[in-house]
């Protein structure tokens, strides 16, 4: 178990150097100097050059990659050109819209998927099945950026069951008003993890209530239920934390598209406008924390399958 | 308090239904059992053993299966019961020890909450008193440190330490019917010893009933009072086990005998393996079910299937021409088209 | 000896299996549903690439005597944009992007990935090591930041794009060849191919790659599927092609932006329309993927 721990943490460290590299190398080895970009159409070859040297762009490439590692562990990412704002402070800012987004619409994801997947399985080839196969199926077609403003569309606009754009409302200022703005985007985040989680959730609770153990469990007189619940599931979400990494992908993909949509200030929408803008500090510093980010929550999850399933661990 | 009738099955039908058609895996077995008797079921795979225990048990899927006849257990149908009725007499009064102790143990629950659950579930009895039960079983089959095991997981243990465990699972709420389906098939030749005798002796000692199954005659030959020869989903011999080995009748029971490892044989001997395959059991042959890998076969065993019929008291067969005969049987005649 | 071991009941499951597969084989069809889904795609394919040769007004320029943000009519017959545009036109138009970096980026990916994944799994030794490591790591780094930052240093035209998101395909189609390649590379075939002389290079083209084209065609469709999600997505991000050339995702933007009041109109079916049209591309595709997955037996990939 020490040991498994010890190479995932190997592997995790290398990934992040790997991951900070790439950021770095994103921004300044693609063509374009950012100097000019800053300086935009007025720039002339003397402010580019005093630029450089304010930046810092005019050593060597390599040194600059440490000097800007050096300052990220300092926890500074470097200021916005347009907004003067640290990068650090947007993230703290935006972050927590993120945050909530994700949880909320994994709560839900989980409430819907895990109910469902184990109905399905518990009959399958049967109706429900059969219909929730076929449903999820067909919503795989439908990803964050084409089912969201379709329901914004229906929800806000014409039924008006759910605020439009631009209405959120921090946690912190009015409890029940932030929940109702995150209600709509969380749903629409949640729908696309439904799907995966059901899917793999029922392939594997199917091919695990055909073990023996299973059958052992029904012999010592434990109820369906219990050893639906207690029996079969644990064994059978290994895939579903192994598709965390691909989940968490697209999760993040869906947050930026609903925050464009409604107008939500987290990480997405200012990645974009930073983009928009081209505020290079910005775009580089929300980037490399979003990576960074993304594997560490993968790292989490590799933790949690040993505590899930201990035979991980030992292969 | 022996001697009493706790099993009693009686033309006991399982159809599998598939695509392809009915798939008749046991077909009119009867048998009973007493109170601290070991009953032992022998056959090759496929022969419909282990899905004859399943039956008796009630642990096939109803969806896919029809089953028909009857099984009483203390006087009580159980056959085609309600789950909830069955689930009452599960652990408690009837328990089985599987197959595979690699498959049959929950790899992600500790050994400890394998044990603790059917007694916290069925017996009402505090954490603390069933860890204690536990730890007393762990040790009762010969687990050493059970202290250490209890936290374990299966992956953990050796086959034959998981064999013992499942053991420990199956006894845990001292049931009187221990139905063991091929307890020690896949474990080291003296691991199987050890757990066959180990079986012997708590049945011993709580006055268990047992059924035995296996493929292996030899395993039965000095554990059982009863034996119960199966091919092809039906009963082809029956008899005291002391009968069976002393006037065995059905070719079949011989040819299983032979294809037995032996002691006085050096090892990696090899074994005379029974000829051909089992018949298929969708489509099943019209006479003697063995008779196409019967090398005693005669006309008559492929067109009509001989019915089981007790010859000597207690000792039922199902052969025209059994070996205890005393004509010996002529050799096979030039076999001859027989329309069916 | 050995046939005696085993259990019954499991060769029960194992009839019961043999049965199940006997249907498959017997009914081993595509299935009208895979003709038709194949077809609206090739259709689409077509419609796109003659998109020229059409009687339809220009996308990228609105004819002010239309009405705005109009609905389905006879002369525009899914209706108008609040640029005075044919939303019909713009549609066909616009599946040229998604195909483009779709089925461009999947080739990409397959090139940049498939390739070295398939000489990898067959030599094997160190430089498989490095590569299949370097596959995770590479993984690991979420696509769609990576994308976003580089599109939006490097530029928006849809070749830039179609690259892109292709060499970010290439890990993963690269774990899925190497993982199919890997079964095949030890099979007793293989051996005599080697053992006859055949060189490795007429191996993996004649031995391997045959046996793995099912999993091959089948995943590929499913990372084409996955791409035009990516390029979607980042159309509506406003990062994928620019304006007024039109594509599925930058329709939907412009859609959803009226929709939401912020130029004070709404045009439902300038969301509804581009929507409508996603979900039936990106349905086909699974569609299509799925059956042909079933119809090779290729076990489910999981990504």
């Amino acid at each position: 178990m020490a040991r498994y721990i010890a190479k995932r943490l190997v592997l995790l460290i290398i990934i992040i150097i790997f991951v900070s590299i790439a950021t770095f190398f994103l921004v300044h080895l693609l063509p374009g100097n950012p100097a000019t970009t800053i300086l935009g159409p007025n720039s002339t070859p003397q402010n580019v050059a005093t630029v450089n040297k304010q930046l810092g762009l005019n050593k060597p490439l390599w040194q600059q990659y440490f000097i800007w590692i050096g300052h990220v562990f300092q926890g500074n990412l470097g200021q916005s050109f347009t907004t003067h704002q640290t990068t650090t402070s947007i993230i703290a800012q935006s972050f927590p819209i993120d945050l909530e987004l994700i949880i909320f619409s994994q709560i839900i994801a989980f409430a819907i998927a895990f109910p469902m997947a184990m109905a399905a399985a518990k009959r399958p080839n049967r109706l429900f099945d059969q219909a929730s196969n076929s449903t999820t199926f067909a919503m795989l077609a439908l990803p964050p950026f084409v089912i969201a403003p379709v329901l914004v569309l229906i929800f806000a606009v014409h039924l008006h069951v759910f605020p439009g754009p631009a209405s959120y409302v921090p946690i912190t200022q009015d409890f029940w008003s932030n929940i109702h703005t995150m209600l709509l985007p969380s749903i629409v985040l949640a729908l696309g993890s439904i799907v995966v989680y059901f899917r793999l959730l029922r392939n594997d609770l199917i091919s695990t209530l055909q073990e023996d153990f299973i059958t052992m469990a029904r012999s010592k007189g434990l109820t369906d239920r219990r050893i639906m619940w207690r029996h079969a599931l644990r064994p059978s979400s290994i895939s579903l934390l192994a598709s965390a990494g691909v989940t968490i992908g697209s999760l993040i993909a869906g947050t930026f598209i609903v925050e464009l949509l409604l107008q939500m200030p987290g990480l997405g929408y200012q990645l974009i406008s930073s983009v928009n803008q081209d505020d290079y500090t910005v775009v580089q510093g929300i980037t490399l924390f979003v990576a960074v980010a993304i594997v560490l929550i993968n790292f989490i999850f590799d933790f949690l399958f040993t505590i899930v399933d201990p035979r991980i661990a030992r292969e | 308090m022996s001697g009493r009738r706790l099993l009693e099955v009686e033309d006991l039908n399982v159809t599998f239904a598939t695509s392809r058609g009915d798939l008749r895996a046991v077909q009119g077995v009867s048998l009973t059992l007493d109170q601290g008797k070991t009953l032992g079921i022998v056959g090759e795979s496929g022969s419909g053993k282990t899905v004859l225990s399943r039956a008796i048990m009630g642990l096939l899927p109803r969806a896919s299966t029809t089953q028909t006849g009857s099984v009483r257990y203390d006087g009580t149908e159980i056959l085609n019961a309600p789950n909830a009725d069955l689930r009452k007499l599960w652990s408690t009064h009837i328990a089985m020890v599987f197959q595979d102790p690699m498959t049959s143990l929950n790899p992600v629950q500790r050994i400890g909450h394998q044990i603790t659950e059917p007694l916290r579930i069925h017996l009402d009895v505090s954490k603390s008193e069933a860890k204690e039960t536990a730890l007393s079983l762990l040790m009762q089959v010969g687990i050493p440190s059970p202290v250490e095991r209890y936290d374990a997981y299966p992956g953990q243990l050796s086959g034959g330490m998981r064999q013992r465990v499942m053991i420990a699972i199956a006894l845990a709420c001292a049931p009187r019917l221990l139905m063991a389906d091929e307890p020690t098939t896949g474990l080291d030749v003296t691991v199987q010893a050890q757990i066959l005798d180990l079986l012997g002796q708590l049945q011993h000692d709580r006055d268990m009933a047992m059924i035995l199954v296996t493929h292996d005659l030899g395993v039965v030959a000095t554990r059982t009072d009863e034996i119960i020869v199966m091919y092809a989903g039906n009963v082809v011999e029956r008899a005291p086990t002391n009968v069976l080995f002393k006037s065995m009748a059905m070719p079949y029971t011989e040819a299983l005998l032979e294809s037995m490892p032996r002691i006085a044989n050096p090892s990696h001997t090899r074994l005379t393996a029974i000829e051909g395959r089992p018949p298929d059991l969708l489509h099943p042959p019209t006479g003697c079910p063995f008779a196409p890998r019967c090398p005693y076969a005669q006309d008559k065993c492929r067109s009509e299937k001989p019915p089981l019929l007790e010859a000597t008291p207690g000792h039922s067969y199902a052969c025209w021409f059994p070996l205890t005969a005393g004509d010996r049987r002529p050799d096979p005649e030039p076999s001859q088209t027989v329309t069916a | 000896m050995s046939s005696v071991i085993t259990d019954d009941l499991a060769e029960i499951k194992e009839e019961v299996a043999a049965d199940a597969a006997a249907d498959r084989t017997t009914k081993k069809k595509l299935g009208v549903f895979f003709w038709v889904c194949a077809s609206f795609i090739v259709i689409v394919a077509l419609l796109a690439t003659f998109a020229s040769l059409l009687p339809l007004p220009n996308p990228n320029l609105g004819n002010y005597s239309s009405v705005q943000n109009g609905g389905p009519s006879w002369s525009h017959l899914l209706g108008t944009d609040d640029l005075y545009r044919d939303i019909l036109s713009r549609l066909i138009y616009g599946a040229r992007v998604s195909l483009v970096v779709g089925f461009g980026g999947a080739l990409i990916g397959l090139v940049l990935g498939g390739v070295p994944a398939m000489i990898s799994a067959y030599r094997r030794g160190r430089v498989d090591t490095v590569l299949n490591t370097t596959s995770y790591v590479f993984l690991a780094f979420p696509a769609i930041v990576a994308v976003i930052a580089i599109v939006s240093f490097w530029g928006h035209t849809l070749w830039k794009i179609t690259l892109i998101i292709g060499i970010f395909a290439a890990p993963l189609i690269f774990r899925v060849v190497r993982a199919s390649t890997l079964s095949y590379a030890t099979r007793d075939f293989v051996l005599a191919a080697k053992a006859l002389g055949a060189s490795d290079t007429r191996i993996l083209t004649r031995e391997i790659l045959p046996n793995i084209m099912p999993t091959v065609v089948s995943f590929g469709l499913i990372a084409v599927a996955t791409i035009i999600v990516l390029e979607g997505s980042l159309a509506f991000l406003g990062l994928s092609v620019q304006p007024p050339t039109p594509s599925w995702g930058n329709m939907l933007n412009e859609g959803s932006s009226l929709l939401t009041g912020a130029k004070g109109q709404t045009n439902p079916w300038l969301v509804i329309f581009p929507a409508t049209a996603m979900f039936l591309l990106l349905f086909c595709l699974n569609v299509v993927a799925d059956k042909l997955r079933a119809y090779f037996d290729v076990t489910e990939i999981k990504l």
